[in-house]
């Protein structure tokens, strides 16, 4: 089974505000034996870290329209988007453009 | 791999989705960086070029238009939000470059303080308006900092004694979402009166509780989420221009993404505005006479802008949007942003082919329709030529002009 490893989350641009305001989270995901891809981490982001109303982040399995997702600096449309695979020390921003609702 | 940059190597049909760690894909502009994000339909950037590109575009959107001159005092609006502070962010880049290709004109910076309709305590929004403050010293440039309670002062928002509706269909066909509530109150134009001055920078107190009250109560009189937000964005523009307007600058930017462009678009159509869709969206507006208002930003996509914003530090303060009661339906605003954000994640040209659909409207149709008669929230000219009844015109048939109004109007 797999070690499980520290991951930094940042939320900005208003994504903050569903998080309580806390625009960094550091987090050790439990282990599981199929490794974590964003697919999983969202559902997991939406069990344990949404404080509120998680429909203004999560829509389907994925993130709402609006929300851009950077994989360690980078688009994650680069990246697999929903299947990239996270790894030790990967760090993942969530930047909301939305206005408002 | 040693071959990028040949056109036939780019990686871009989707399923193709190398590892980014053993095959990251490159810019297809340079050919040799490792793209940092896609723009536009699957054309992937590097940061530098990216950076290029972006800056590239304002100077293009000011050369294109060539509205601004050497010389001339310009009132950037700023909001804290990631749009208008990319602006600043362009403005800087662009005051120092070299001599051949720098830009010419002296900015100022205005901040419309927000929190009373934002359901921001007084703790938060002295908050908020302290990490604005540090903000804007921080571009060295001069800047006005003004409280939306302002609008009170101006006589802009008089409530009405008797009960007629005076806006009620003033915008042409204002779709009745937008017009809700309003009947309480008038709104004075003012474009021609000499209004009270803005607040000085360097002291940051919010204004009297009473006036905090006295427009919190104008905004619940707007009965929809959809009547607020269309008097929040009208207010906003009236003190921005004002500002301007006793400030001595001619000409004004604001920071309307083409992202934020398309969703005013659709939602314009929708409120029955579809008249004024070119000066409420186009590059310039010139629906205030002696100041125009500007929008370079209007060829960038939000998430171009979020993505600069971040790669290149640019700092931003989030504000939380405009209130809503419990229960309330959303705002045909928020609605539309759903929508077409929805719309966009299925079919990626949506956005783009929505706001290009905007560049082909002309702003003469609006212009043509006779001075005296003009909304008084938008300043728009009305497009009901000949048709003065009240059931078309609420400004000129309900028989309810103000005191001290303008003639003329």
């Amino acid at each position: 089974s797999k070690i499980s490893v520290v991951h930094c989350f940042y939320f900005r641009g208003g994504a903050e505000l569903l998080f309580d305001g806390v625009k960094k989270h550091q987090v050790t995901l439990p282990c599981q034996p199929e490794p974590w891809d964003i697919r999983n981490l969202l559902k997991w982001i939406k069990q344990n870290l949404l404080k509120e109303r998680p429909e203004l982040f999560i829509q389907g399995e994925s993130v709402r329209p609006g929300i851009l997702v950077l994989i360690n600096d980078a688009d994650w449309e680069l990246m697999g988007e929903l299947d990239y695979k996270l790894q030790d020390q990967d760090n993942v921003l969530f930047i909301s453009t939305l206005h408002g609702g | 791999g040693s071959g990028a940059g040949v056109p036939g190597d780019r990686p871009g049909v989707p399923g193709d989705r190398p590892c980014p760690r053993s095959h990251p894909r490159t810019c297809m502009k340079c050919g040799q960086g490792t793209a940092a994000l896609v723009i536009r339909v699957g054309d992937p950037f590097c940061r530098g070029c990216f950076r290029e590109y972006f800056v590239h575009k304002f100077r293009a959107m000011l050369g294109k238009n060539r509205v601004i001159f050497p010389g001339e005092k310009v009132l950037l609006a700023v909001s804290g939000g990631p749009a208008s502070s990319a602006m600043i962010r362009q403005v800087q880049e662009g005051l120092s470059r070299e001599a051949a290709k720098r830009l010419r004109f002296v900015p100022s910076l205005v901040y419309i303080e927000e929190g009373a309709v934002c359901g921001q305590s007084p703790e938060q929004r002295e908050q908020t308006l302290a990490q604005m403050e540090t903000l804007l010293q921080a571009t060295g440039f001069p800047y006005h900092l003004v409280h939306l309670e302002e609008v009170l002062g101006t006589r802009v928002l008089q409530p009405v004694q008797h009960g007629r509706p005076f806006l009620q269909g003033g915008c042409g066909q204002l779709h009745p979402a937008a017009a809700a509530g309003w009947g309480r109150w008038h709104l004075c134009a003012w474009s021609q009166r000499p209004g009270q001055d803005s607040r000085t920078p360097g002291t940051p107190r919010l204004p009297d509780p009473a006036q905090t009250q006295e427009l919190l109560r104008a905004f619940e009189a707007a009965g929809t989420a959809t009547a607020r937000e269309e008097l929040l964005q009208m207010l906003r523009t009236h003190l921005i221009v004002q500002t301007a307007r006793n400030r001595g600058y001619t000409k004004v930017m604001t920071g309307e993404s083409l992202t934020r462009v398309a969703i005013k678009l659709l939602t314009n159509l929708s409120l029955g505005r579809g008249a004024f869709l070119a000066v409420d969206t186009g590059f310039r507006d010139q629906r205030h006479g002696d100041v125009m208002v500007v929008r370079p930003m209007r060829d960038y996509t939000a998430k171009e802008i979020a993505f600069y914003n971040h790669f290149f530090g640019v700092p931003t303060v989030i504000v939380p949007p405009l209130f809503t009661k419990r229960r309330e339906k959303l705002s045909i605003h928020q609605l539309i942003e759903r929508f077409l954000l929805g719309l966009q994640e299925e079919f990626p040209a949506t956005i783009s082919t929505v706001y290009r659909t905007g560049e082909k409207l002309s702003p003469e149709p609006a212009k043509a329709s006779s001075e005296s008669q003009r909304c008084l929230l938008c300043l728009c000219g009305l497009d009901i030529e000949g048709d003065t009844s009240p059931s078309h015109c609420g400004t000129a048939g309900a028989g309810a002009t103000p005191q001290g109004y303008p003639s003329g109007w």
